[in-house]
C-alpha cells in the first residue's frame, strides 16, 4: 500500500507481467508447494476449532475411498465435473470465457429429461439415444446464443453466458411448478422419477457415463491438439486479427466452437439426469458448472490434466463430506475448509503463470526504491 | 482360547439374524449375566443358543447407528431442522445410544438427488440401520435407495409414499393442534377477523387442511369471526412472510397465524399491537408481546419409536401418522396474551381429540356452500393428507 502524501512518479509499485515459460520440474515443484501450503493452512483451520487436523486429513482421504460404495460415490461427483470441464476447453482455448456451463447442463438435462418423461415407451437403446442427442442439442443452443450475439453485436460474453445460467434455471422451476409436475404428487412441486427405462444402464456398478466421460477426454483431447478446428481454436484465441488475416472465418468458428461447448456441457446435464438423479431438479447440476470452470484451469486446459484433477476434487469433496459426519461438524466447517485448499492451489496457480515486478526508481528523485 | 471360541459364536449368531432378517429375538433375555454364558456354552446346545441370543442382543444396541439427514443445520438453533434434530436427541437419551451411534448429514439440498444419494449412502457405510430423510424432496431417492438396500431402513418425514417392507413415512395430525391453536385465536379476535399466512394455495392438502382445522377451531368459540388466508407460495421466505401479514393486518385483522417456517407474521403482528399464532417452534420467545401459542411438533416421540422397533426387529414398515393422543403434534404453551378461559376451553377441546373426535366430521360445508362431509361421517385420512382442496366456509382467500 502506498503511504499517503508520499511524492511518487506515475509508474506503480508493483506490476505483474506473464511468465514467458517456466520448465516442467519448476511447474511441479510450485504444484507441491502449493498442496503443502494448501494443507497446513487448511490444517490450521481445522486446529482452530479444535480437532486433530492429521485425523482430519486421513478421514477426508478414506472418506472417498474407503469403500466400494465410498469409489463409486466419488466416481459419481467426478463424471460430471470431468465432462463439464472437457466442454469449457475448447471456449476457454479460444478465449471464450463460457462461465454459462450451469446453464447448459440445466438445458441439456431439460433436453432429455423431456423424452425420459414423454417417451418412456420406446426401446430402451432408441431412448438414450434420443436422450443424449436432445441434451446436446439443448446445450449446444444454449451455448449457441451468446456465441451469435457476441459474433454478431459484439455482446460480452461472460456476463451473457452467466444470465443464461438463471433463465435456465428459473425454466426448471416452471416445469417442476407447472406443465411437468407430477400429477400423483397431491399439489407438490417435483417431477416424477424416470422410469427404469429412461435410465442410463450402469456399467460395473457405475452408471455408463463414466464410460462416455473417458471417450470424451480422448475424442477432446484429439479435437484440441491435432483436429484443423483445434488449430482454428488456437488462432482465433490468440488474436482475432491474424484469423481473420488468414482468411477463416471467425464468426463461423466461434459459433461451431460454442456450439459444441454446449454440447458438451448438455451431454454432462442429460448424463446427470438419467445416470444419477433419475429426475430433473434445481439441484440438478450441484453447482458443477462453476467448479468445472477451476478444474479446466488449473489442468491448463489439458484433457488428460482434466481426468486427473476432477478425480482429486471430487475426492476433496466427497471426503469432506464425510469429515463433516464423523466429527459432527457444522457443514460450514467442510466448506470453509475445501475454500482454503483451492484458494491456495488456484492461488499458486497464479504464480506459475505470472511474476510481480517491482518498480526501481532511479535513485537521482531521492525517492525510496519500492 | 475362550476369546477366540467367543468371538466365533458372535460372528455365527450374526450371520443366523441377518439371514433371518430382523425376526426378533426375546427382549427379557438382557438381565442373564453375560460372565455365565461362557460355562454354559459347553453344557447344551439350548443354553448356548440361549446365551447367542442375549450376545447378540447386546451386540445390536452398541452397534446399532442410526443416518439423518438435514436440509438445513440444526445448530441454527431455530426452525424446522433444530426441531428435527431435537427430537433425534429426545430419541438417543430415550434408547441410551451414544454421540458416534448418530450420524448426521446437515444441509443436504432437497432438490439435488445425487447429494441425496450420496449423504444417505455415506450412513449406510458407516453403518446406519435406519435413516431418517426429514425433509420433502428426499422422498423419491429414498423409494430408490430402500429397493438398492432391503437391509436398511428408510424413513420419510412428510411425504406420501412406502414399499410395505423397509420405506415408510411418518408425519403428524398437525391439524389437531391447528384446531386448539384456533381457539385460542377465536377466543382473542376483538375485530374477528383473523388473518392467515399460508405457503401454498388450495392446491395443497397439508397447508389448505390445517387452515381448516384452524378455522373450526376458531368457529367453536366465536362463530362471527372469518377467516383471511393470503398464500405466499414458498416454504421459506421471511419477506414475504411478513409482507403477506402486513396486509392482512392492513385488512384489520387482529390476529395473525401461519404456515410458514418464519417467525415474520409474528413480528409484524406485535408491531401493530396486535396478536398471533406462530407455527412450529415456541414463537413466544420471537414475539412476546404478540404470540398465543403455536402448533408444535414433538418429532422424537416417533423417531424414539421408529429406532426402537428397527432395533428390536419390530418394524412394520407402516405409515406413521401421530397426533395429540401419541404426544407428536401439541400447542406450545399458551403465553401471557390468551384471553381469559383460553385454557380451559383449549383443555376440553384436547380432551375431545384425545378421545377420538377427528375435528373433520360432518356436516361440513366449504366456503362454496357445498357439503364436503355429510351429517354422521368422517373425513378418512386419505382424504386429509390428499385431498384436502377446499376452504372452510369460514375462510376466504384475500
Amino acid at each position: 500500500m502506498r503511504k499517503a502524501g508520499q511524492e511518487r512518479s506515475h509508474e506503480p509499485w508493483v506490476h505483474v507481467v506473464k511468465k514467458t515459460e517456466i520448465s516442467a520440474a519448476k511447474t511441479l515443484l510450485l504444484s507441491i508447494v502449493a498442496v503443502l501450503a494448501s494443507l497446513v493452512a487448511g490444517g490450521l483451520f481445522i486446529l482452530a476449532i479444535g480437532q486433530n487436523p492429521f485425523l482430519v486429513y486421513a478421514t477426508i482421504v478414506k472418506g472417498a475411498w474407503r469403500s466400494s460404495i465410498a469409489r463409486k460415490g466419488t466416481i459419481k461427483l467426478a463424471i460430471p465435473l470431468l465432462i463439464t470441464a472437457l466442454g469449457i476447453t475448447p471456449a476457454f482455448k479460444m478465449k471464450f470465457w463460457n462461465i454459462g456451463a450451469e446453464g447448459q447442463i440445466i438445458m441439456g438435462a431439460i433436453f432429455a429429461t423431456y423424452f425420459a418423461l414423454f417417451y418412456d415407451h420406446l426401446p430402451h437403446g432408441l431412448l438414450l439415444a434420443l436422450m443424449l442427442v436432445a441434451g446436446m442439442i439443448g446445450g449446444g443452443i444454449w451455448g449457441l446464443i451468446p456465441a451469435y450475439f457476441k459474433s454478431k453485436y459484439g455482446t460480452n460474453e461472460t456476463l451473457f453466458t452467466l444470465m443464461l445460467n438463471y433463465i435456465a434455471l428459473y425454466l426448471i422451476k416452471y416445469l417442476v411448478e407447472g406443465p411437468w409436475r407430477d400429477p400423483a404428487s397431491s399439489g407438490f412441486p417435483k417431477i416424477a422419477s424416470f422410469s427404469e427405462n429412461a435410465r442410463l444402464d450402469q456399467l460395473l456398478g457405475v452408471h455408463a457415463g463414466w464410460l462416455i466421460a473417458l471417450i470424451l477426454v480422448v475424442l477432446v483431447f484429439i479435437y484440441i491438439k491435432f483436429s484443423k478446428h483445434g488449430y482454428e481454436i488456437d488462432i482465433v484465441g490468440e488474436s482475432v486479427n491474424t484469423a481473420r488475416y488468414a482468411g477463416m472465418n471467425v464468426k463461423k468458428i466461434v459459433l461451431r466452437t460454442m456450439f459444441l461447448s454446449g454440447a458438451i456441457c448438455g451431454l454432462a446435464g442429460m448424463i446427470q439426469a438419467t445416470g444419477a438423479a433419475y429426475t430433473l431438479s434445481e439441484g440438478i447440476t450441484g453447482g458443477v458448472g462453476f467448479t468445472a470452470i477451476s478444474v479446466a484451469w488449473l489442468s491448463r486446459l489439458n484433457p488428460v490434466t482434466i481426468l486427473v484433477v476432477s478425480v482429486l476434487f471430487a475426492v476433496l469433496e466427497k471426503g469432506c463430506s464425510v469429515m463433516q459426519s464423523t466429527f459432527g461438524m457444522s457443514s460450514a466447517v467442510s466448506g470453509i475448509l475445501q475454500g482454503i485448499i483451492l484458494f491456495f492451489i488456484l492461488g499458486f496457480d497464479f504464480f506459475t503463470r505470472y511474476r510481480f515486478v517491482f518498480c526501481k526508481k532511479k535513485q537521482g528523485e531521492g525517492s525510496v526504491s519500492c | 482360547m475362550l476369546k477366540k471360541l467367543l468371538t466365533g459364536i458372535f460372528v455365527a449368531t450374526m450371520v443366523v439374524s441377518l439371514t433371518a432378517c430382523g425376526t426378533k429375538n426375546g427382549g427379557e433375555k438382557e438381565t442373564e449375566n453375560p460372565g455365565n454364558t461362557e460355562v454354559n456354552q459347553e453344557e447344551s446346545a439350548d443354553k448356548e443358543e440361549k446365551a447367542d441370543a442375549d450376545k447378540e442382543e447386546k451386540a445390536d444396541n452398541s452397534d446399532f447407528k442410526v443416518g439423518v439427514i438435514h436440509i438445513g443445520d440444526p445448530a441454527d438453533g431455530a426452525g424446522y431442522s433444530f426441531a428435527h434434530d431435537q427430537g433425534i436427541v429426545a430419541m438417543q437419551a430415550e434408547l441410551g445410544l451414544s454421540d458416534n451411534q448418530i450420524i448426521r448429514k446437515n444441509n443436504v439440498s432437497d432438490t439435488d438427488a445425487v447429494a441425496i444419494r450420496t449423504a444417505m449412502e455415506e450412513c449406510i457405510e458407516e453403518g446406519a440401520k435406519i435413516i431418517f430423510g426429514t425433509s420433502w424432496g428426499y422422498m423419491d431417492t429414498m423409494e430408490q435407495l430402500a429397493a438398492e438396500y432391503p437391509e436398511v431402513y428408510f424413513s420419510h418425514g412428510s411425504g406420501y409414499k412406502c414399499n410395505g417392507s423397509n420405506f415408510n413415512n411418518y408425519f403428524g395430525r398437525i391439524y389437531q393442534a391447528r384446531y386448539l391453536s384456533g381457539i385460542a385465536a377465536g377466543l382473542k379476535t376483538e375485530s374477528n377477523k383473523i388473518g392467515y399466512v399460508a405457503a401454498m394455495d388450495i392446491d395443497n392438502s397439508e397447508v389448505t387442511g390445517g387452515i381448516n382445522a384452524f378455522a373450526m377451531g376458531v368457529e367453536s368459540v366465536n362463530p362471527d369471526a372469518k377467516v383471511y388466508v393470503k398464500v405466499t407460495n414458498t416454504w421459506f421466505d421471511p419477506t414475504l412472510e411478513g409482507q403477506a401479514a402486513e396486509a392482512l393486518l392492513d385488512m384489520g385483522c387482529d390476529v395473525i397465524a401461519q404456515h410458514a417456517d418464519t417467525a415474520a407474521p409474528q413480528l409484524a403482528a406485535q408491531k401493530r399491537g396486535v396478536w398471533g399464532v406462530g407455527y412450529n417452534s415456541d414463537m413466544t420467545k420471537d414475539a412476546p408481546e404478540a404470540h398465543l401459542t403455536a402448533p408444535i411438533w414433538n418429532w422424537g416421540v416417533y423417531y424414539t419409536k421408529a429406532t426402537k422397533e428397527a432395533m428390536d426387529g419390530t418394524w412394520t414398515g407402516e405409515n406413521y401418522f401421530g397426533g395429540l393422543a401419541e404426544g407428536f403434534v401439541d400447542i406450545s404453551p399458551l403465553s401471557k396474551n390468551v384471553a381469559e378461559g383460553t385454557e380451559e376451553a383449549i383443555e376440553d377441546a384436547r380432551k375431545k381429540i384425545v378421545d377420538g373426535y377427528n375435528v373433520f366430521e360432518g356436516e361440513i360445508k366449504d366456503n362454496q356452500g357445498n357439503v364436503v362431509c355429510a351429517e354422521g361421517e368422517k373425513l378418512t385420512d386419505a382424504d386429509i393428507t390428499g385431498a384436502m382442496n377446499w376452504y372452510y366456509k369460514n375462510v376466504e382467500v384475500k
